[in-house]
Order: C-alpha cells, then sequence, then structure tokens
C-alpha cells in the first residue's frame, strides 16, 4: 500500500517533480505512465527513499518514507531503472546477497533463492556467472532480487524495457502473480500498450504533476476518445497544445 | 561490526577474486614482480659499477725489455700482464681490435732516463669511453703511481733525506656510515616502493566498489537494501584494506627473496633485511592500509565512471609518497611531530628497521595512533559521503 501527498523534488533549476499525489492499493496493479522525463523515475525514487521529497510526504505501509526509511525499505521490493548486476556473481549469488542484505540467512533464504530461480524460469543459467547474461535474463535476476525478501509492496521502474516478447510476457505474467498473491505493485512505463494490458488503476504523471487517474475505463470515459492510447494522447496533446 | 557489513565485504573480496585481470595488477605485477625487477635492475647495477679489487686486471705491456722491474711490480700488484712486441702504431690497432684492453708501452729510452733519476715516460692506451677500459686504466694508473711513490722513496733515503718531507699533508678518511647505513643510501627507495605496491593492491577493488558500482547501474538497488549507507560503504573500505593488506604481506615476501640476490656484501653494505624485520615493517605498516583503504575510496566515490575513477586515483598513489620525497630531500630525522605525519612516519620506522636503528616505542605508538585516527576520520568522511543523494550520480 502506497500513499503519496504532493511530493516535489527539484534538482538545480530543473523541477523534477512539481505535485505529485497517488494511491496504490494492495491486490491491484498501479500503473505510472507518462511521457519520457515526465518524472516518473523520480517519484519512484522517493518512494524507494534513494531520494528525499522537497515536499509532500509519503507512506508505504503507513511508514513514512522520510522518517523512517530504513523500515520502509523493509517492506519495499525494488526494480530500479537500468538496474544492473555483478557480472562476477552467478545469478544465484546476485539475489542471495540481497537476501542476505535483508537479513536472511540459512535455510530460509535457501529457500527463497531457489523458489525465485524456480518461478522466473532461471534454472539454466542460475548457477552461472552474470558476465555474459542477456538483458532478459539480467531482469531476471534483477526482479528476484528484488523479491528475495517477500516484500509486500513492489516497485518497478520500467521492467520490461529492452526485452522481447518472451521476456516481456514472463514479466507480465509475474506482476499479474504478485497482484493476486494480494501484493501492491506499482510500476512505470512510458508504454501505453504495456500499461492497458496490465493495470488496473492508471495514474498519468506529465511534467511533474499528475494529469489523470483511475481505472482504464475511467480515463478512456473522463478524456474520451475510442481507445486509451487515444485518451493518453489527449491528456498531453491538451498540454503541448497539439490536440 | 554489523551483518551488513560483512555481506558487502564478502560480496567485494568474491568479486575481485574472480576478476583475474584485476588481481593479477593488484596482487601479483605490483607486489611480487616490482621487488624481483628492482633488486634485478639494482644488482646489475651494482655490478657494474663496482671493480672488483680481487679480479686480476689485464693489461698488454710492449717493451717491457725497457723496464722489467716494473713489470714485475705490474704482475705482483695482481694485473694480468700479457707481454707484446710493438710500437704505438701497433698498439693503436691492437686497441681498435678490442676496445676493452688497455696497453702500456714502455720506450727504449725508458732505462736511460730512468737510470738517471729524471722522469722516465711510459705511455698508457685505453678508450675512454669504453666503461670498461676506463675502470681498467684506473687500475693501471694506481698501480703505476704507486711504483712511482716507492721508487721516489728510496731515491731520497739513498740521498739521505727522509721521505716523508715529500708528504705536505696525509689525509685519514673516517667513514662513519655503518654496513647497514651504507645500504640505507641505496635502499632508501624502499619504503616507496612498499607504501606504493600496497595502496595499489586496494586501488581496482577501491574503484569498483564504487564509481564501477554506479557506471553498472547496481549501486541505486544496493541503496534500497535496509541496511545504513554507511555500512555499505565501511564493507567496501574493509574489503580495499584487506587487498592492501594482502599486497604488502606479499611485497614484504617478495623483497625477502629477491634482497638476497643482490651482491651488498661486495660493497661493504648489508641489507638488515631478515624475516624478523620484513615482519616487523609488516606490522609498522599495516595501519596505513587504513588509510590508503579509506582515502581512495573517498577519491572515487567523487567520480562518475571508472575510467574517472581511474585517472584520479593514479594522481592520488602519489600523494602519499610526497611527504616521503621532501623528507629524503631534506634528510629530516625522526621525532616526534613527524612521526604523526601518515606515511612519512611509515617511511621513518622503515628505514630505522632496515638501518638496524629501530625508532623508539613511543614513535611506533604515534604513528600506530595517528595514522589509524587518519584512517577513521577518512572512513567516517566516507560514510557521510554515501548519505548524501548526490552519490547516485
Amino acid at each position: 500500500m502506497i500513499r503519496a501527498e504532493s511530493l516535489a523534488k527539484r534538482f538545480g533549476p530543473v523541477e523534477a517533480v512539481r505535485d505529485v499525489s497517488l494511491e496504490a492499493a494492495d491486490g491491484r496493479i498501479t500503473g505510472l505512465l507518462g511521457p519520457n522525463g515526465a518524472g516518473k523515475s523520480t517519484t519512484l525514487r522517493m518512494l524507494y527513499t534513494v531520494l528525499r521529497p522537497d515536499a509532500g510526504r509519503a507512506e508505504v505501509d503507513g511508514i513514512d518514507v522520510a522518517l523512517d526509511p530504513l523500515a520502509a525499505r523493509r517492506h519495499l521490493g525494488v526494480l530500479p531503472h537500468g538496474s544492473g548486476i555483478y557480472p562476477q556473481l552467478s545469478a544465484r549469488e546476485n539475489i542471495r546477497f540481497y537476501g542476505r542484505l535483508h537479513g536472511l540467512a540459512g535455510g530460509t533464504l535457501e529457500r527463497r533463492v531457489d523458489g525465485l530461480v524456480e518461478r522466473l524460469g532461471m534454472t539454466d543459467f542460475a548457477d552461472r556467472r552474470a558476465k555474459g547474461f542477456s538483458q532478459g535474463q539480467r531482469t531476471k535476476v534483477a526482479l528476484a532480487r528484488a523479491l528475495v525478501h517477500s516484500p509486500r509492496t513492489v516497485l518497478l521502474d520500467e521492467p520490461t524495457n529492452g526485452l522481447d516478447v518472451i521476456a516481456t510476457r514472463a514479466v507480465r505474467k509475474l506482476i499479474r502473480d504478485l497482484r493476486d498473491q494480494g501484493h501492491c505493485v506499482l510500476f512505470s512505463s512510458h508504454v501505453m500498450q504495456e500499461v492497458a494490458a496490465l493495470c488496473d488503476e492508471i495514474v498519468i504523471i506529465d511534467r511533474g504533476v499528475v494529469a489523470g487517474s483511475g481505472t482504464p475505463r475511467q480515463i478512456q470515459q473522463e478524456f474520451g476518445g475510442e481507445t486509451l492510447e487515444e485518451s493518453f494522447v489527449r491528456v498531453l496533446g491538451e498540454r503541448e497544445g497539439l490536440a | 561490526m554489523s551483518l551488513a557489513l560483512l555481506t558487502v565485504f564478502r560480496k567485494e573480496v568474491t568479486e575481485t577474486l574472480r576478476d583475474r585481470r584485476s588481481l593479477m595488477s593488484s596482487l601479483v605485477l605490483g607486489p611480487v614482480f616490482g621487488p624481483l625487477l628492482m633488486m634485478g635492475i639494482l644488482s646489475l647495477s651494482l655490478e657494474r659499477s663496482v671493480s672488483r679489487l680481487d679480479e686480476a686486471v689485464p693489461v698488454i705491456v710492449a717493451g717491457s725489455d725497457n723496464a722489467p722491474n716494473l713489470v714485475q711490480f705490474l704482475r705482483e700488484q695482481n694485473l694480468d700482464v700479457s707481454l707484446r712486441e710493438g710500437g704505438a702504431d701497433q698498439v693503436r690497432k691492437w686497441l681498435e681490435q678490442d676496445g676493452e684492453q688497455v696497453a702500456l708501452l714502455l720506450p727504449g729510452e725508458f732505462g736511460e732516463h730512468f737510470g738517471a733519476g729524471e722522469p722516465a715516460r711510459v705511455l698508457l692506451f685505453a678508450d675512454g669511453s669504453n666503461a670498461k677500459a676506463g675502470r681498467r686504466a684506473d687500475r693501471v694508473r694506481a698501480v703505476l703511481a704507486a711504483y712511482s711513490g716507492t721508487i721516489a722513496a728510496l731515491r731520497l733515503q739513498a740521498r739521505g733525506i727522509s721521505p716523508t718531507i715529500a708528504q705536505a699533508v696525509v689525509v685519514d678518511e673516517v667513514d662513519l656510515s655503518t654496513p647497514s647505513s651504507r645500504a640505507t643510501l641505496v635502499l632508501g627507495i624502499l619504503s616507496y616502493v612498499i607504501l606504493l605496491v600496497t595502496l595499489a593492491g586496494g586501488m581496482y577493488l577501491a574503484i569498483d566498489a564504487t564509481a564501477g558500482e554506479r557506471e553498472r547501474g547496481s549501486l541505486e538497488p544496493l541503496l534500497t537494501a535496509p541496511v545504513p549507507r554507511s555500512h555499505l560503504i565501511y564493507g567496501k573500505i574493509l574489503a580495499a584494506a584487506t587487498f592492501m593488506a594482502l599486497a604488502l604481506a606479499l611485497v614484504m615476501v617478495s623483497l625477502l627473496v629477491s634482497i638476497q640476490r643482490v651482491p651488498l656484501e661486495e660493497l661493504g653494505m648489508s641489507a638488515n633485511l631478515g624475516p624478523r624485520v620484513a615482519l616487523a615493517v609488516f606490522g609498522g605498516t599495516l595501519p596505513f592500509v587504513a588509510v590508503g583503504a579509506a582515502l581512495l575510496t573517498v577519491i572515487a566515490s567523487f567520480t562518475r565512471t571508472y575510467k574517472e575513477a581511474q585517472t584520479w586515483l593514479s594522481a592520488v598513489l602519489l600523494v602519499p609518497t610526497l611527504p616521503i620525497a621532501v623528507a629524503g630531500l631534506l634528510d629530516v630525522k625522526a621525532n616526534a611531530v613527524l612521526m604523526a605525519v601518515p606515511s612519512l612516519s611509515q617511511h621513518l620506522l622503515i628505514q630505522g628497521l632496515l638501518r638496524n636503528e629501530p625508532l623508539p616505542g613511543l614513535y611506533v605508538a604515534i604513528s600506530v595512533a595517528s595514522t589509524l585516527a587518519l584512517g577513521a576520520l577518512l572512513t567516517a568522511l566516507a560514510g557521510r559521503l554515501y548519505g548524501r543523494e548526490q552519490i547516485l550520480g
């Protein structure tokens, strides 16, 4: 469960996020949709506590991210944008390392790692060094390490970026599975189709502010348009003066 | 120590051990081959510069019939005399064929002048541009001067004059250097090598753990782990320190082995570097590892890419050697204030041990305390730097 109120963040003269409020409920997939540079990553970064908001506040499962970032991180599974893994470690070792950082050890840790290797279809390459992994394999490792501590809330920054069709499907299936198990999933994307295919709720961000939110149907009704994509373009287009 | 710190430490060590290239340059090239190469060059140059006194120097003598006594004297002075017949032109030809040879030509009028008590001329031929021939000529010249002095003294005595009258000043040289301290001049560079190699041993790890991690994009997920950021960087510093300590141990072993092969004794020197001294040098230098690891990690934390970090750290590697260079130029002696300067104090400790003049316990304590204090300060600084959100780059 995530609740953010009026988040704002600036880097020098650039106002990356001006005013973002959103809610992502447990058992729902919430999509953060917006063009490149809209402030999606910055919003997520504030939620997963690597950036401190200049204004506003945010809660993860009732924990204020600014007041107690360590506790918030314990509740979060995070896949940052362009997330890298350690090339000299095997897939399993990469995941295990994060398990240990989350305080897992021994049989519990090994069972978790085994479970994730199975679940994400990593058996073939789980014990190989990550040096020559494909983008899809790397993303799977990064996802597994984000989930190793069974977090209640999952934040994914463009999880299907650079993946082929097969890998994209696997990731989408994982996201749906997480939802069905009652997790709160918040993910960002600039790909309309992806959001349309997956999300229960959509938050559209543009130039650092929320331009619209609701279920896909609600957004379509509110902004008109035959398809969700058309509605999306209208939301943005009104701002750009294109519509 | 926190669990997260140890987890990060273990991960950094595993990664570095698996990276053959950086392992090669941090633990093999520097610590093992560095001293071997240095000692090899040193012993080569020693062998070349020292003409051995016990070695018979070959000399060609032409016209030996003109001065049989002189030739006898040359032989007694351990010169390997080979007699040949010929004039100045022939002598030149012989030397053109073999530039390392020197030749002595005793002219026909030698006996006449010698008998009359007049200066009798001999000709010494040598190629001055040939270092070996130059050293041989020096030996022959010295022997001739000794012969000349002996004959002159006999002549004075024959005329009832004490030979000492011809010696207005006598110089007695008193050399205060001990064999060990003489060697230290040659081995003064050793503390440079030890400190540099030690620092370089942890350089790749320091870069990889900071700039490398950021460049690969693995830093951001790491920062989402529920552990204080400072513990992450402390684990990395500990790992860098471990590799530096390993490099230090290796360089001492390598020095210990390679220094045996340098013919220092022939120069009347001895390097006071046995296993015990090597162990003492290791112990005295070990605290410096804390400064080195924290310093390199702090600097690398500021850089954005692996390459940038490499450029910066290569320059920073030289910083700890600056005080040593200044101290070497000014020829400073250890005192309580200087012992509070990390790197300089290690240099002084090492020099004392190699000279077999170990520093007092108080100085050692000052060195250890000040070095560890700076290390702790830099480590705390690294922790603070990692707490800032700019670290994401």
